[in-house]
């Protein structure tokens, strides 16, 4: 354990590590379980022409959409965009680029890529747009498209324990997209709820093995946003 | 008397069966968990990477790392589990989901959908809609007849796919129309009006060819 995995602030988790230009996976799926800590210190570094993988591109306010509103962000790899103003006003002005994947496609390229599988095969849009200039292929009378792993240089990762070695767990469907981008990338920066010692963790409990996790901060305010608050009355 | 959204969200919930897994899209189907027949047990899958989802959490109770898939708070019930996405969509696109109930905007008498972009608007993304019409062995569509008076029920759609010959029934207010794909079954078939709807309506509305079940009238 000579090697500190752990760093004082968002922005010093991220020293030497921003480029101009540079592909970044960011977890979250909506605002659950995004790095909207690392996200925030991306944006005061001022770093330009990013392409970001995620899921989605946050809200106006929240999650991605931060860099969207400093124009931050060349292009977008996500399944759906639908929250967000600002990211339909850049596009409509062909100040922003996005690709467009299925969910899943999106998963499995990003666990194949940080798995060392350059492609593989899905039915996933076989016979739609999505397949459109992709090999294809027929396997047992069904026709599949040929898909590429994605790696990145950056993954900014949110779990909601971390111990010293760099093991991670989260918390409920804020788990979503972290795990598999944790894997996928050069870097991998996580931020945390909170920090424990060593040993605290039960080994068979460990989500994400220390080995993906190069650079932790703990947060020291936790802001969860909820998109749609839907309630039930009580009888 | 055509059925009322809630109607047709109780007439998809009789496709459910004891012990499915089930993914319900936004808006209509989403209400078929309010009608899931008494002594069937079904897990609905949220694609985020939840299995076992509950209700909506009563008021106070929200906790903003327990959502589904439309990022609506929901609740954890005895048998939830999480996974992170990839799992998720294992379970999809390895067929381990019994069935997806969701929407479209067009479906043709091949099983063609259309449910995620019009060329010309701002297109929002897929979602998971491409995975789920893929991997799941039953997808069933629960959308109005008609949009802006003009038939969804196509012979062949015009907007953009989400999946081709995907489709294994549509329920709209008017009735339900069974899909086969393959052989002397290919194509669509009515097989039950809505009370009080014309066979002579229901062609009226539709511009895909489908033949009439037996017990249609």
């Amino acid at each position: 354990m000579a090697m500190n995995k752990i760093f004082s602030s968002p922005a010093a988790a991220l020293g030497g590590v921003l480029k101009d230009g540079m592909t970044i996976m960011a977890g979250g799926f909506g605002l659950c379980g995004i790095p909207s800590a690392l996200i925030e210190a991306i944006r005061e570094s001022g770093v330009k022409d990013l392409t970001c993988i995620s899921n989605n591109a946050g809200v106006d306010d929240a999650g991605l959409g931060m860099l969207l509103q400093t124009r931050q962000v060349k292009k977008m790899i996500s399944s759906y965009v639908g929250e967000n103003a600002t990211f339909a006003k850049q596009f409509l002005a062909g100040e922003l680029e996005i690709e467009f994947n299925p969910q899943g496609t999106l998963a499995e390229r990003i666990r194949a890529g940080g798995a060392g599988i350059p492609a593989f095969y899905t039915a996933t849009g076989a016979g739609t747009e999505i397949a459109k200039g992709k090999e294809t292929k027929v396997f047992e009378g069904r026709t599949y498209v040929m898909e590429r792993g994605l790696v990145a240089d950056l993954a900014i990762i949110h779990a909601w324990k971390a111990d010293p070695e760099g093991n991670l767990i989260y918390r409920k469907a804020a788990r979503n997209f972290n795990p598999i981008m944790a894997t996928a990338a050069k870097m991998t920066v996580v931020e945390v709820e909170e920090m424990v010692p060593l040993g605290s963790f039960d080994p068979d409990h460990i989500i994400t093995p220390g080995i993906f996790v190069r650079r932790i901060i703990q947060l020291d305010k936790i802001e969860k946003r909820i998109e749609q608050r839907t309630v039930r009355k009580r009888v | 008397m055509p059925w009322t959204r809630d109607e047709m969200a109780a007439r998809a919930a009789r496709e459910l069966e004891d012990g499915f897994y089930v993914n319900l899209g936004i808006g209509i189907p989403t209400m078929v968990a309010n009608h899931i027949p008494d002594g069937i047990s079904v897990q609905l899958h949220s694609e985020n990477g939840m299995l076992g989802m509950g209700p909506f959490p009563f008021e106070g109770e929200e906790d903003a790392d327990i959502i589904n898939a439309g990022k609506q708070t929901v609740t954890e019930i005895s048998t939830t589990s999480y996974v992170d996405s990839a799992a998720s969509f294992a379970m999809v696109r390895g067929g381990h989901i019994n069935i997806s109930i969701l929407g479209a905007l067009q479906v043709a008498q091949n099983g063609d959908l259309a449910n995620w972009m019009i060329p010309g608007k701002m297109v929002k993304g897929m979602g998971g809609a491409m995975d789920l019409v893929a991997g799941v062995p039953r997808v069933v569509v629960l959308m109005e007849h008609t949009a802006g008076g003009k038939p969804k029920l196509l012979k062949e759609c015009s907007l953009p796919l989400t999946g081709a010959g995907v489709v294994s029934m549509v329920i709209t207010e008017l009735g339900v129309f069974e899909v086969g794909q393959k052989g002397n079954k290919a194509g669509l078939t009515l097989t039950e009006l809505a009370p009080d709807v014309s066979l002579q309506e229901i062609r009226e509305k539709t511009d895909a060819e489908f033949a009439v079940g037996p017990g249609v009238k």
